[in-house]
């Protein structure tokens, strides 16, 4: 890949990240917290690509910026490049070079290496121990000056080319945040706690699930007493037929995502489907059942209102 | 390094055919993606699919500004600070350098994706690659961030903190000396920068901020891919079967750390919810995870050459697991 292919790349991912960490896309997938950080490592990646493309199109290019092949390789090193690359051997130069690796090791250089090519061999030699760019078939070293100068074997900017999929991922597919399906693969993740504060103000009280589902199983629903509770999640078929109120926790990203169950008895909307998201005003119930994943204890919360919501901006729960 | 302009316009012209085709095959893909899309978005709608992309964009999101930030901090290392700096910072022993090295994990505060280019960068910079890979496998387990999600996570247990930081800290250094006794220079196999030499600092650096988002980042793509499809296909009611046996217990966490390539950030909230397990098993969960997993192997193999990578990481990997048994066995 050349620089301004990689300029465009970078531009596209900055791009990307920052439509995303600009408008609520971003809480799909990680938390509020994260935002100024994406915003500005977007702005770092878009301002990176603008110098990068700005060097390479003005006029006069930096006289060092794409020279000829050069090889780093301080060691027994031997570059390998589809023309006359250069290898520098231990500081030496040797114009001309054709250069052979040992192919199993050796990046391919995949340039027309050109010219009287200088390969002072810029490893370390004095360095303690192993000093940068040593080693055997240390295939730095192909010409076409797109690289830096350097080269890449099977691991170089090609790689690059790969950042197309999460730019792809975020501005065209940009998939949902998790639901339904993940928190049915993931056991109803609880901490076990002691210490219950009293529940805040408020009728009915408005509680996160996590807090609601500890109360009701860690201290048997001691502190919820008979006060009325709201509670917001999308819905989830669940063991022995219930249905269950479910929202999925971040600490980070979606990666580390796990669910927090809560089952509901009562009166429920006809035609409930997976992923609806609902309100449910209701109270404490001594009624429990288990997760069939990991055997954690899914509270009951005897529902006396529901309401049909819209899929808030920000689903999942911190 | 100075320059040497091209001799022969054939190989002018031949290298501006690349350049123009590169970007040309470049924006056919875009517009054939953007004329796809439809059929694109229908395919991937699967709920399985679904959630592996979702798992896969929300890692990079989570990595990228460790990414930069990290990419940024490597930049100014190599660009900006003078090798005499560390030079004079690190003990001259390359014995001492190494626990020194793991102790200034601290300063660096987030998690594993930044710490693999800043130690790229100290190595290119003359520091003994021993301590920069006792600073890279001890930062994203001993900064301050982690240890605090750490302590949020098992709250009232503060010895759980305690021994995470110190089974990771004493990998790192166990790691450096490993290093220090039997590995090879060869193994790394580096792309020398000599060429920002000879640039002027400003474009050297933004130069250097590209190399590494691309190279890294690329590598990243990999790991984040290959986590989330873990993520996806392992059940994780198979664990609770492998929680029983001791032994099975801490092996199983410490691969599924490998696996699941969870931030360093997140990974005690994580590994709390994992109740069935020893805590033993969980603290070689959070000490195995910032040192090595499979987002981690990838940039290293990126980085720092395949070769090293298929050392390093088995290595770290045996290390970390029998460190936290240990620990965690005296310590929990």
């Amino acid at each position: 890949m050349n620089r301004q292919a990689q300029a465009v790349i970078l531009l596209l991912v900055g791009g990307a990240v920052l439509r995303a960490s600009l408008t609520d896309q971003y809480l799909n997938y990680v938390k509020p917290g994260l935002q100024p950080y994406l915003i500005l490592a977007g702005a770092i990646l878009v301002v990176a690509g603008l110098f990068s493309l700005w060097y390479e199109l003005r006029p006069t290019r930096p006289a060092t910026a794409g020279g000829p092949a050069v090889a780093g390789a301080g060691g027994a090193g031997v570059a390998v490049a589809g023309g006359s690359a250069v290898a520098g051997v231990d500081g030496a130069v040797s114009p001309g070079h054709d250069g052979h690796g040992d192919v199993g090791d050796a990046a391919h250089g995949h340039g027309d290496g050109h010219g009287p090519g200088q390969g002072p061999g810029h490893g370390d030699d004095d360095g303690p121990g192993h000093g940068p760019g040593h080693g055997p078939g240390h295939g730095h070293g192909h010409g076409d000056g797109d690289d830096d100068g350097h080269g890449h074997g099977p691991g170089g900017p090609k790689v690059a080319w790969l950042l197309l999929a999460p730019v792809l991922g975020l501005l065209l597919v940009a998939p949902p945040a998790l639901g339904s399906y993940a928190a049915g693969r993931a056991g109803s993740a609880l901490v076990e706690k002691s210490d219950f504060a009293p529940l805040p103000a408020g009728d009915p009280v408005k509680l996160t699930m996590l807090d609601y589902a500890s109360r009701a199983v860690f201290d048997r629903g001691v502190s919820l007493g008979e006060r009325r509770v709201e509670l917001s999640g999308f819905v989830m078929r669940g063991p022995e037929g219930t249905w269950l109120l479910a929202r999925m926790m971040l600490s980070c990203c979606a990666a580390d995502a796990r669910p927090v169950k809560v089952a509901l008895a009562g009166q429920l909307p006809e035609g409930l489907r997976d992923e609806q998201w609902l309100r449910v005003t209701g109270g404490y119930t001594g009624r429990q059942v288990k997760d069939v994943v990991n055997g954690e204890t899914i509270p009951f919360i005897e529902v006396t209102d529901v309401a049909l919501i819209e899929t808030p901006v920000e689903q999942y729960e911190s | 390094m100075t320059s040497s302009p091209p001799t022969s316009t054939a190989a002018a012209a031949r290298r501006r055919r690349r350049r123009i085709g590169s970007v040309e095959v470049l924006a056919a893909l875009l517009v054939l993606v953007v004329l796809f899309r439809d059929p694109l978005t229908e395919s991937l709608s699967a709920p399985a699919l679904q959630t592996w992309l979702t798992v896969f964009v929300s890692v990079m999101t989570q990595a990228i500004p460790f990414l930069v930030f990290g990419v940024v901090l490597s930049g100014i290392i190599a660009v900006f600070v003078p090798p005499s700096f560390f030079a004079k910072a690190l003990p001259k022993h390359p014995a001492l350098a190494v626990p020194t090295a793991s102790v200034a994990g601290v300063v660096l505060p987030g998690c594993e994706c930044a710490s693999v280019p800043v130690a790229g960068a100290l190595v290119r910079r003359g520091v003994t690659p021993a301590a920069a890979f006792a600073f890279l496998l001890a930062s994203p387990a001993v900064n301050p961030i982690v240890l605090v999600s750490t302590a949020v996570a098992f709250p009232g247990q503060p010895r759980v903190v305690i021994a995470r930081a110190l089974a990771s800290l004493v990998v790192a250094c166990l790691m450096g000396w490993l290093w220090q006794a039997f590995g090879k220079g060869s193994w790394l196999r580096m792309p020398s920068r000599a060429h920002l030499d000879g640039m002027d600092k400003w474009p050297a650096f933004w130069a250097s901020v590209r190399h590494d988002v691309l190279h890294a980042g690329g590598f990243l793509v990999i790991g984040a891919a290959a986590a989330a499809v873990i993520g996806v296909v392992v059940p994780k009611s198979w664990l609770a079967h492998l929680a029983a046996d001791p032994v099975i217990a801490v092996l199983v966490l410490g691969l599924l750390a490998v696996l699941l390539s969870i931030c360093s950030e997140a990974d005690a909230f994580v590994a709390a919810s994992l109740t069935q397990f020893s805590m033993t098993a969980r603290l070689a969960f959070m000490v195995v995870g910032p040192m090595i997993d499979l987002k981690l192997f990838a940039m290293q193999a990126g980085i720092f050459g395949r070769g090293f990578a298929l050392r390093f990481a088995p290595a770290t990997f045996v290390l970390a697991i029998g460190v936290a048994a240990v620990v965690g066995t005296v310590l929990l």
